[in-house]
């Protein structure tokens, strides 16, 4: 059983818990994710870490409330336990010897971004962010990203904060006045990441993108991680969980993941509304 | 008195009940069919069995008890060499192992050795109240990696012999492939659960929630004071066919279909985790896993399901029992059959069409058998121009896998052969001082009996090694 140390709404869709598992924060790096279980019985769902207190022993995740499980774990406070909790898993995000970098992150993704903002930030590189929301209420991580960049753009879908229009929007002004960057790291939606990928391929800027598919056990036991990465002309099985997350953005076939990724959404939607009504009778 | 020329048969749940439920098929023998079988054994003096027999049970011995009606003696004598005789009373390969060996078989069906020895074990199971002793420690601590059958035989014998061990699993729940992969109608969960609490009774501390290679290196282990450490992190990766369509929704390894149906245990109705249920579905494959997979979809409410295989029903690898169970509840086997190209959904007109990317089909060729390849197998040759198409919905692709490398790859100097399995000498020693390792870990995919062969010998390994120390 896992504790929780602490919780913050960041907004009224995502949420920050750190959670006492000495040995994942003795190991964990940025760029890397846990797998956890709110309750026996319960589907085991991935979550990229958001953070790390080896001290405290502590680890930071941050997720939307999406679906049954993440409306479960919402429901759960400080003091409360968790089932399970296991990691680190993945490989960390790459970032020896890069000095100038674009993050990108779009929704709760930023939370992702934030600590290999962070990280690269600590290393004396030069970081430009572009974080991306729906609108003004969903913004998160402002303060911190404030911290870690040398220059941060704030983008809404509908311009009620920071600027108006997605995460490209910016990166292509940058790139197109000959601005260049070692590696741009994104991390978001899979659209997202996408359009990243495409307004970036006229320059041949080289891209790092951080998949977060449907897993199990997030070991490379079960395989429903996989995603088709197109190398040399020939198509390859990577499994996200021991392979990734991260890949080469030009790689990833998007589409085929983007499919997979609603491969149960029908089943989802059910699940979220009965766990809705659970909440709404208690 | 003649003997009775066949084995007691096994009574089993009908077909067509027990393909609508998960409960085991095979029910036991009873106290009297077990007796009337144990009276066919003609306890050989040279004993045959027990060389078939990967952990040396003294089988005509225990068999001998039974026909006296002592069967927690009987328990015993099985105890003293299998840490797990429920599980594999149910899941070994008898008729590959002790029973083909067994004097009788020479003339008349062999003595039902695997049927004997779950009697036994469910006997002692429901009728012992013996808790077993925790011995007195020797003060040497040993890690184990990995909750399967070789990690707990392993730590099993290590602790009956005073070791203080502790298992770590990546897992949420103990017990491996015998938990994830072997679904309820063959092996109950809750005989798995006794099985560990047995070890947890011995002392075994079983950390699960830790990835070995992740959570904790090899190195770390002995940091912490462990000072031998055996691997049996099991055979992970799935392998796939590397044909068009395998990443079309609906398209499952069978490590995954079976994990969400046992492990997350959607059998059992457990609404959190998903699995695609019912309409018709394709298992590629003929080993034991795949029996499995296609009898779990039939629960699951399959309409139809299709074993695909591309060799002849003499090659299949599968336990002749588990075909002939598959047969009996309706599973449709296409043999001489290999699949090419699995077919989805894609509506042209409209991108997103909530239908598109999901399985629709497997377009398969007809095989015929030509020379026997090096393992004497002969080998399947695709007759051309003989495609055609299976309408299915979910392909569940039971190929077999290939070692995971998470503690290769974080462990300096453990060595690996070309497949990835750990190189270990005959006592499992591995290329790392005190480092031992077993089972699929070292083999790639194989039987549940040979992995806890492996962390049997082992263990007797780590005992003389540490207590040369």
């Amino acid at each position: 059983m896992y504790k929780i140390i602490t919780k913050i709404e960041l907004n009224p869709t995502v949420t920050q818990m750190e959670i006492h598992a000495p040995l994942v924060a003795n190991k964990a790096q940025p760029g890397q994710f846990i797998i956890l279980r709110v309750d026996q019985d319960g589907e085991r769902i991935p979550l990229t870490v958001a953070g790390i207190n080896k001290e405290n022993g502590t680890v930071k995740i941050i997720f939307q409330i999406v679906g049954a499980t993440t409306n479960k774990l919402n429901h759960k406070n400080v003091g409360e336990f968790i089932e399970d909790f296991v990691g680190p898993l993945g490989e960390p995000t790459h970032i020896d010897g890069l000095k100038k970098v674009c993050i990108i992150g779009g929704g709760v993704g930023c939370a992702i971004a934030m600590p290999i903002a962070e990280a690269l930030h600590n290393q004396g590189a030069d970081v430009t962010s572009i974080i991306g929301f729906r609108n003004k209420d969903l913004v998160i991580l402002e303060n911190e990203f404030n911290a870690c960049s040398d220059k941060l753009y704030i983008m809404t879908d509908d311009g009620s904060y920071g600027r108006e229009g997605n995460v490209c929007v910016p990166l292509t002004e940058m790139l197109s006045n000959g601005e260049q960057f070692d590696m741009i790291i994104t991390i978001g939606p899979l659209i997202m990441m996408k359009f990243v990928v495409e307004a970036a391929r006229p320059y041949g800027t080289p891209v790092t993108v951080s998949m977060n598919p449907i897993m199990i056990d997030g070991t490379g036991m079960c395989g429903g991680c996989r995603l088709t990465l197109n190398i040399d002309g020939k198509r390859v099985t990577k499994f996200a969980c021991v392979d990734g997350p991260d890949f080469d953005g030009y790689q990833v076939d998007f589409d085929e993941a983007m499919s997979r990724s609603r491969m149960y959404s029908d089943f989802e939607h059910h699940a979220y509304k009965d766990s809705c009504n659970l909440f709404r009778k208690a | 008195m003649a003997i009775n020329p066949k084995k007691h048969d096994m009574p089993t749940q009908t077909p067509s009940v027990r393909a609508n439920n998960f409960n085991e098929v095979a029910l036991g023998y009873t106290q009297e069919i077990a007796i009337a079988e144990a009276e066919r054994c003609l306890n050989c003096k040279n004993k045959p069995c027990v060389s078939g027999c990967p952990v040396n049970i003294d089988i005509p011995n225990f068999i001998s008890k039974i026909k006296d009606g002592n069967f927690e003696e009987a328990y015993n004598i099985i105890s003293l060499s299998s840490s797990l005789p429920a599980v594999c009373g149910r899941v070994c390969p008898q008729e590959t192992q002790c029973e083909s060996k067994c004097t009788l078989g020479i003339k008349l069906e062999p003595v039902g050795i695997g049927r004997l020895e779950r009697f036994v074990a469910d006997w002692h199971n429901e009728n012992s109240k013996e808790i077993p002793n925790k011995p007195q420690s020797n003060g040497h601590k040993v890690a184990v990696v990995g909750s399967g059958p070789s990690g707990l035989t392993c730590a099993g014998d290590l602790a009956k012999a005073g070791y203080e061990v502790t298992v770590f699993e990546a897992l949420h729940t103990a017990g491996g492939v015998l938990v994830y992969g072997i679904p309820e109608f063959r092996l109950p969960k809750s005989i798995v659960a006794k099985e560990v609490d047995t070890l947890k009774q011995l002392g075994v501390d079983i950390q699960t929630n830790v990835v070995i290679g992740k959570t904790l290196t090899i190195d770390e282990l002995f940091n912490m004071g462990y000072e031998a450490v055996f691997i049996g992190s099991g055979a992970g990766l799935p392998n796939f066919m590397g044909i068009p369509g395998e990443s079309l929704k609906g398209v499952y390894s069978a490590n995954e279909f079976l994990t969400r149906s046992n492990l997350m245990k959607a059998y059992y109705g457990n609404p959190s985790t998903p699995i695609m249920k019912g309409g018709k579905v394709a298992v590629v494959g003929g080993g034991n896993v795949a029996m499995d997979a296609a009898r779990t979809a039939l629960r699951l409410g399959a309409e139809k399901v299709y074993i695909v295989y591309r060799r002849s029903l003499a090659e299949l690898p599968a336990r002749n029992e588990e075909v002939e169970h598959a047969v009996d509840e309706g599973i449709d086997f296409k043999l001489l059959c290999n699949p090419v190209e699995i077919l989805g959904y894609s509506n042209p007109n409209n991108p997103r069409d909530e239908k598109n990317g999901f399985v629709t089909g497997i377009k398969c060729i007809k095989m015929q058998l030509g020379e026997p390849d090096e393992k004497g197998r002969r080998r399947p040759i695709e007759i051309p121009d003989s495609e055609f198409v299976l309408d299915v919905d979910t392909v569940i692709i039971s190929i077999g896998t290939s070692p995971n490398p998470l503690i290769k790859n974080t462990t300096d100097g453990l060595e690996v052969n070309s497949r990835g399995g750990i190189i270990v000498t005959e006592d499992g020693l591995t290329s790392r001082e005190g480092v031992y390792a077993g089972g699929d870990a070292v083999t790639g995919a194989a039987t549940v009996i040979s992995a806890m062969g492996a962390g049997k010998v082992a263990a007797k390994a780590i005992d003389e090694y540490l207590s040369e120390n």
